[in-house]
Formats: C-alpha cells, structure tokens, sequence
C-alpha cells in the first residue's frame, strides 16, 4: 500500500506542476494583450535572447549541417545513392535539426539566464519591490522575455537553417567532390514553402517554451543559493524536455500523412 | 489611519499572524519590536497586499485594502526593503525614479532624473551617483538609494523593513535620523519593523510589541522602559531569561 500511496503522491504531484505551468502561461498570454505594455523591457530582451544568441545557433547549426553531409554521404554510399546529400541535408536541417538543436541550445543559454535572474530577483525582494512600485511582475518581466523569445527564436531558427545548409555546401563541395551549382540546385528544388514554414512555426513555439520555463521556475524558485540553483537546473531540463514532447507532436500535425 | 482587525495569517500548518490587531494614526511613526519569525514583515507584506490575510480587516483610511484599486492604493506607500532590493540592471537614478518613469505618475525623462537627483542629494548622496549601478555601492549608500527611492513619489504611508540592518552603527544612526527627519518633513505616516533599539528610539512615536502572531503591547515611546509588560522587558533589554524562549 505504501508503494502504491508513493506513485498516488508523485503522480499527482506532477499533475499539480504541469497545471501551475499551464496556468502560468496562460496567464502570461493574458498579459500579453493587455496594457501597459514596457517596449524598453522588449527591445532589451530582443538584443539578450535573440542578438546575443545567434554566435552559438550559427556554430551549432554550420558543424551539424557539415557532419550531416559526411553521414548522409557514408550511408548513402551503401546503396549508391550519394546524389541524396544536398536534399537530405536541406530537409533533415529545416524540418528537423535547425529548430530542435536551435531550441534546446537558446534552452541551455536564455532559460538557465532568465531563471537564475527572476530567481535573484526573487530571493532579493526585487520583485516584492516591483510590486509596490505598481509594476505587475508579470507584464514587467515575464511578458518581454516571452514575448522577445517567442518573435526572436523564427529569425535565429531561420538563420540557422541557412547557416546548417551552408555547411552541408561547404562539406559537400570541399570534401566530397559535388558541383557547388548542382549542390545549390538541388537543394533549392528540393524545399518546399511547408518546409520552412514549419520550421518557424516550431521555432517559434520553442520560443515560447523556453522563455516561460524560465520566468515560470525563476517565479517559482526556493530560498537562497540552493534555491536560485534548482531554479537554472529545473528551467533548463524542463525547457528542453517539452522541445523534444512538443517537436514529435508538432512534426505529428506537418508531415503524418 | 492604517487599522488591522483580527488578522490571521499561516503558511501551511505555520500559524504566523494570530488574531493581529493595531491602529497607526495619521502622520505618526508606528515601530513594530519582536524576535525573528514572530510576523513583523508578514504584518507589512498583509498592508501592502503582497501576502493575502487568511482572515481579518485591514483598512487604509476607512477602506479595505484587499477592495481598494490596486495602482492608486500602491501609489500611497513607499517601501524601504532590508536589502535594499534595488533593480540591479538599472542604474542608480533610474531605481530611485522608477515609479516617476512609468505608469500613472509618469514624468518626462528629465524631470524624473531631476527629481531622483534631488531625493539622492536629500538623503545624502552626490549626484555623481545617479549614474552608477546598485553594485558599486557600499550597503550604505545601497540603503540610502533605497530611502530615496521610498520616497521619490511622495507617499503618504513608508515602510521600513529593518532599515538599519548590516549597517555599521555610525552608518545605522545615519540612517536613523534621516528617516526621523524625512518622516516628519513630509508628514508622511511610517511603519518600521527591526530589531535595533537605537532604531527604536530615535524612529518611533509609538512602539508595538509583536509576540507569537498578536500586539503583546503598544504605547508611546516614553511609556516603553516602564510599561511593565515582561515581554517588552525581557526584548528591549536583551535578556536570554523571561517569558519568550531564547530558542525558537
């Protein structure tokens, strides 16, 4: 009985977690559309999330497009279908690789930050103070990190996608003998407009993801040190565990036949 | 007037306000004493609306907080936080007109930085600071930015939560009489939670004593060294002997 009152508490706990997050975005969203609104607050977001996070999505995105052109060319070689490099690697970087690695990467950068920065705040009565000062803590910090992720992470997920695909170019012209005019041809041909489309639409979902684990733990973090740790630590694996539920599902809705 | 009637407050099974009752006139300065854990921040947190009561009435002026709109509620208090709490990714000027660059009592940039400027240099502080950030300052002069920023918009009720806590006792008596002057200079009412009894003593008008979640005693400040109450006896003197255990 014991056993069983343990999987009772912890499933219902994590019942408990996922509708106080559920709750929480909602109510972001709500803000969202109501005043006051802080465009400072946003542009300053927009430069952290989405600026200072194109060095590591560019460099994620060129080494992934360069080794998926090296393993897309070794695998196809066992069936002599080497040809397939420059569609493989566009589809396999748009549809797939660009945003999910852009996501959890932007997950391990701006999630941990956002979170360790509410969470001081928390622990220092900034946020307390904000309160008295007539400042919803919520529209003031939470609605400009969402807001700023959730436009950013489509253009940094759309650069990267053309950083991974340039990549691929770079490998496969260099490496493996391809017609650097064919390369582009062929990879040209082969995407198509719903590709891309999804690629920002998950992107931008991601976004969402990410920023509001963030605030979410940050609001949510416990006393102290220990507590501001949890908070970064919880962000970050709870940001990139709903990228990957959340890519299945949403790959489900594009592409099942 | 602040007025709070059979406040009870807990977290979880922690019982921290037991049935609070206490009234502050206006324009008078109201020091809550009492040992750590005993409700005196969780008292102000209830005022303010960042804690909600479990049960009980807290009124401002005859209306009852919890119904009162919460923007023009705000607008009439200032807060000085124990740590300061200042925005650290802003700068100095910017904590301080915080309130005067956004929302109703919006200003034009300038004239809030004027202003900032004006209450840093009313709290002692050069206007060579307006442009630093929180972190290159002293605890000190953390504090005073903190005083400024309370009273930046003018309120008509401060808070101060232990507001010579980590301060050195010359730093501490600065303190001090800056709050004691400020207060009566703006007629402002004030509540002051700490611990210090030099604090005490040059802050209070009225001091009220919290034990175990209710008002053991309150009176005027004279009537504190004499009021009996051995309580009162046993915090303002320090004593480890008396009816509150030293081990809580």
């Amino acid at each position: 009985m014991n056993v069983l009152a343990g999987i009772g508490r912890t499933v219902l706990g994590f019942l408990q977690i996922i509708g106080s997050i559920a709750l929480f975005a909602v109510d972001a969203v709500s803000h969202l559309l109501r005043p006051p609104f802080y465009p400072k607050e946003f542009f300053t977001q927009l430069g952290t999330i989405g600026f200072l996070s194109l060095p590591v999505v560019g460099l994620t995105a060129l080494f992934t497009g360069g080794a998926l052109a090296l393993q897309i060319y070794a695998g196809g070689a066992r069936f002599n279908a080497e040809t397939v490099v420059p569609s493989i690697v566009a589809i396999g970087i748009v549809r797939e690789l660009g945003p999910v690695l852009g996501g959890l990467m932007v997950a391990g950068r701006v999630a941990a930050s956002i979170a360790a920065e509410i969470a001081t705040m928390k622990v220092t009565e900034q946020i307390d103070a904000l309160t008295t000062l007539s400042t919803h803590p919520m529209k003031y910090l939470t609605v400009p990190r969402v807001l700023a992720a959730t436009l950013s992470l489509p253009i940094l997920v759309g650069i990267g996608d053309i950083i991974g695909i340039m990549g691929g170019f770079l490998v496969g012209v260099t490496r493996l003998d391809f017609n650097a005019a064919a390369y582009m041809i062929n990879t040209i041909n082969f995407l198509e407009a719903s590709d891309i489309i999804s690629s920002l639409t998950m992107a931008a979902c991601f976004g969402f993801i990410v920023a509001t684990m963030g605030c979410y733990h940050g609001r949510n973090s416990g006393r102290g040190a220990q507590g501001v740790g949890r908070a970064t630590t919880s962000a970050v694996v709870s940001a990139s565990i709903l990228i990957l539920a959340s890519n299945y599902i949403m790959t489900e809705v594009f592409f099942s036949a | 007037m602040i007025e709070m009637k059979d406040v009870h407050k807990a977290f979880g099974p922690k019982q921290i306000l037991r049935g609070l009752n206490l009234k502050v006139d206006t324009g008078e300065s109201l020091v809550i004493i009492g040992g750590s854990g005993t409700g005196k921040s969780v008292t102000l947190k209830c005022i303010l609306g960042l804690l909600q009561p479990d049960s009980g009435t807290i009124l401002l002026d005859g209306l009852d907080v919890q119904k009162a709109e919460r923007d023009p509620f705000l607008a009439k208090f200032g807060m000085l936080f124990q740590g300061g709490a200042l925005f650290d990714s802003l700068s100095v000027w910017q904590n301080v007109a915080f309130r005067l660059l956004r929302g109703s009592l919006k200003r034009p940039k300038e004239e809030a930085r004027e202003i900032a400027i004006e209450k840093l240099r009313r709290v002692g502080l050069t206007p060579d600071v307006a442009d630093q950030v929180p972190a290159e300052l002293s605890g000190g002069m953390q504090k005073r930015v903190g005083l400024a920023r309370a009273i930046a918009a003018e309120p008509d009720v401060i808070f101060f939560d232990e507001p010579t806590t980590g301060l050195d006792p010359i730093m501490a008596g600065v303190i001090n009489d800056l709050i004691r002057e400020i207060v009566v200079e703006m007629g402002a009412t004030a509540m002051t939670i700490t611990h210090d009894m030099t604090s005490v003593r040059a802050i209070a008008d009225q001091v009220a004593m919290l034990h175990d979640g209710k008002i053991r005693w309150t009176g005027p400040i004279g009537d504190m060294d004499g009021c009996g109450d051995p309580y009162v006896d046993q915090f303002i003197h320090g004593k480890a002997e008396g009816p509150i255990a030293a081990v809580r």
